[in-house]
């Protein structure tokens, strides 16, 4: 697939009848992201870019225009075709989460991979496996409660990686963290990036953005600016290592 | 994803909220709970029933003379006597559906034993009566043919009269009772038999041949009169009615009866009486299958309602099943299976409740306690129809939520 980007979007839009009146939520986005792309999408609320997260997710179809994921046009799946792209080719992680409570970290994690229809022995160690790359192999049996945010948020990046997707989708991963744990999950972010996988995360913070390879700004719908640069390389302040 | 997976997921979710879970399907366990224990009982009660009427014989003919009328007034059945001996000797040899005959005379006296005396019921007859009335002996023999010939002075006592006059344990056999100041060898104790239907003791009555009871007992009648009644069993349960009508026949024949005048005898069927008796049972039986019906599906509306509020509470984590794969199906099958595991738990739960109930009645009334695996498998069967009845609208409902509204509510 050398060439091919992962992601090719051609002029996308996006229109919501909201009562009677229109809402152009995108108008008109065009945009490749290559395999290993570690992308920030910034914007004001309002701007387009939770509506872009979801036609990448395959949550949503656009109103007109092309959507290429991993060569495939997905632009007019039906929902159970989009379950399946979501299923195998894509990892979400969510500002709050979104683990099952009173469930245990490895059942969480697991939760892809039994949609998947893979064995339960399988389904097991895979997520045991994910648990230990994100650095929550001791607490595999813990229930979301037991856990603070940064490792919830990391059980979720679990479950994300679990599939052994082709693009991780992260809205706001930092929003409900505080700024040390934010930094402990971009640092898990840019270690995944190293690793080859590509990642587009949402955010307002552009402290957050920094540690991103590229980043798009998004404003009234359409892509307003565009840029590559070197990212910050996320390093937790080494005084708090103490961590429960 | 694998059916034992959804279980799992399903069960869980349900043990999760035991109380909720519990209150939800309560409607189902009380329905189911009802019809176990209604059939159940319903079940003993009939066989109580049928065990009182086998016990008067098995497919019974009693057949009792004509009533009499002086001056207007009718006397009962029985008031006069219309059957002859040649009537019976007739029924005994003519009737194919006939088994066997034989005659009842029956009158009340005092028994007196050497140290006690008892009132009771003096049955004359033959043989063949205890046959008929499938009366088993505990000691000693039957009298036979050549005793009835004969007119020998023997009786057969019955367990309460030997409770009466000699003691429980006691064995009378060889013992002398005199009845009416004649003195009369025992020679045999029938087996105990209990209550009749209508709650008479069979056991407190003495036999003695019909022969003896004419000459000693009675004193003087008419000679070719039976002052009885005839027991007739028939050959077979279905034999029984035709029997009925053959001796009908027969009867109005002997005793030139004219075509549009009433029989000068009655002929009771006490399998119609039995069956008679069971309706009643019937119609309770339906009452209550009606009580269950409402009740099951007050229990379904019960189990939508909850199922309903959990869609609604689980609306995130149906998002984020949508999310990282789940399918229309799958939803669909994970709400489904959870109103099931609800219902058909109900179902458990009540066929345990309605078998203790079941328990404790019949030991109260000592009947005997009949489970009909049928009627378990038919209610489980019927609250799990319940729980994908009333399950359905609200599995669908979550299987087409939105995932991105689900996803981002509150």
């Amino acid at each position: 697939m050398a060439g091919a980007p992962l992601i090719l979007l051609e002029e996308v839009t996006k229109v919501y009848a909201m009562g009677d009146v229109e809402v152009r939520a995108l108008r008109g986005v065009s945009l490749t992201i290559e395999t290993g792309d570690f992308v920030a999408v910034m914007g004001a609320s309002g701007s387009g870019k939770s509506t872009l997260m979801n036609l990448l997710g395959c949550l949503d179809r656009p109103t007109s225009g092309h959507l290429l994921l991993d060569g495939r046009d997905v632009s007019k799946l039906g929902r159970d075709a989009q379950a399946q792209v979501r299923n195998r080719t894509l990892g979400f992680v969510f500002q709050s989460f979104n683990l099952l409570a009173r469930t245990s970290a490895v059942e969480n994690v697991e939760l892809p991979l039994l949609y998947a229809g893979v064995p339960t022995r399988e389904r097991h160690w895979r997520a045991v496996e994910a648990l230990e790359r994100v650095g929550l192999g001791s607490r595999l049996d813990h229930h979301p409660s037991q856990l603070s945010g940064g490792q919830q948020q990391r059980v979720a990046i679990a479950r994300a990686l679990v599939s052994r997707p082709r693009l991780i989708l992260a809205d706001e991963p930092t929003g409900n963290l505080d700024s040390r744990t934010s930094i402990e999950v971009m640092a898990l972010f840019q270690e995944l990036g190293r690793a080859g996988m590509t990642i587009v995360l949402v955010t307002h913070e552009s402290e957050i953005a920094a540690y991103a390879s590229r980043v798009l700004v998004m404003r009234d719908g359409r892509v307003q600016s565009d840029q590559r640069r070197d990212p910050l390389r996320a390093v937790v302040p080494p005084e708090e290592e103490a961590h429960p | 994803m694998n059916a034992f997976a959804t279980i799992r997921i399903a069960v869980r979710a349900v043990i999760r909220n035991k109380l909720r879970s519990f209150l939800t399907t309560l409607g189902i366990i009380i329905g189911v709970g009802a019809v176990i224990a209604m059939v159940a009982i319903g079940e003993g009660a009939k066989a109580q029933v049928e065990k009182a009427f086998a016990s008067m014989g098995s497919n019974l003919l009693i057949i009792m003379p004509g009533a009499s009328v002086s001056g207007g007034a009718m006397g009962g059945f029985g008031s006069q006597p219309t059957l002859t001996w040649d009537d019976l000797k007739a029924i005994q040899t003519e009737v194919p559906s006939v088994r066997l005959a034989a005659a009842q005379l029956r009158t009340n006296g005092q028994v007196i034993s050497d140290s006690s005396n008892w009132t009771t019921s003096i049955t004359g007859t033959t043989p063949e009566y205890f046959d008929i009335r499938n009366w088993e002996m505990s000691r000693g023999a039957i009298f036979t043919e050549t005793d009835v010939e004969g007119g020998t002075k023997v009786v057969i006592l019955g367990q309460t009269v030997v409770d009466k006059l000699y003691g429980p344990s006691a064995d009378p056999i060889g013992q002398s009772v005199r009845i009416k100041n004649i003195p009369f060898q025992v020679i045999g104790v029938m087996a105990r038999k209990g209550q009749s239907p209508i709650g008479t003791d069979y056991d407190d009555a003495v036999f003695m041949p019909q022969t003896t009871y004419r000459a000693k007992i009675q004193g003087s009648g008419l000679r070719n009169f039976i002052p009885g009644m005839i027991f007739v069993g028939a050959s077979s349960p279905e034999a029984t009615a035709r029997a009925q009508i053959q001796i009908a026949q027969l009867l109005r024949d002997r005793h030139r009866v004219q075509a549009g005048v009433d029989d000068d005898f009655s002929i009771r069927n006490l399998t119609e009486m039995a069956s008679a008796q069971q309706e009643g049972t019937k119609t309770m039986t339906t009452l209550l299958a009606s009580i269950a019906a409402v009740s099951l599906l007050v229990g379904g509306i019960g189990i939508m309602n909850i199922m309903l509020v959990s869609v609604t509470e689980r609306t995130r984590e149906i998002g984020l099943r949508m999310a990282v794969g789940a399918t229309t199906r799958n939803i669909l099958a994970q709400f489904l299976v959870e109103a099931l595991t609800l219902s058909i738990m109900g179902g458990l739960c009540g066929v345990g409740i309605g078998l203790l109930v079941a328990n404790r009645l019949a030991a109260k009334f000592g009947w005997p306690m009949l489970v009909r695996p049928d009627i378990i498998l038919i209610s489980v069967g019927f609250s799990a129809l319940v729980g994908i009845v009333f399950g359905l609208y609200p599995a669908r409902k979550a299987s087409l939520l939105d995932p991105i509204e689900a996803l981002r509510y509150e």
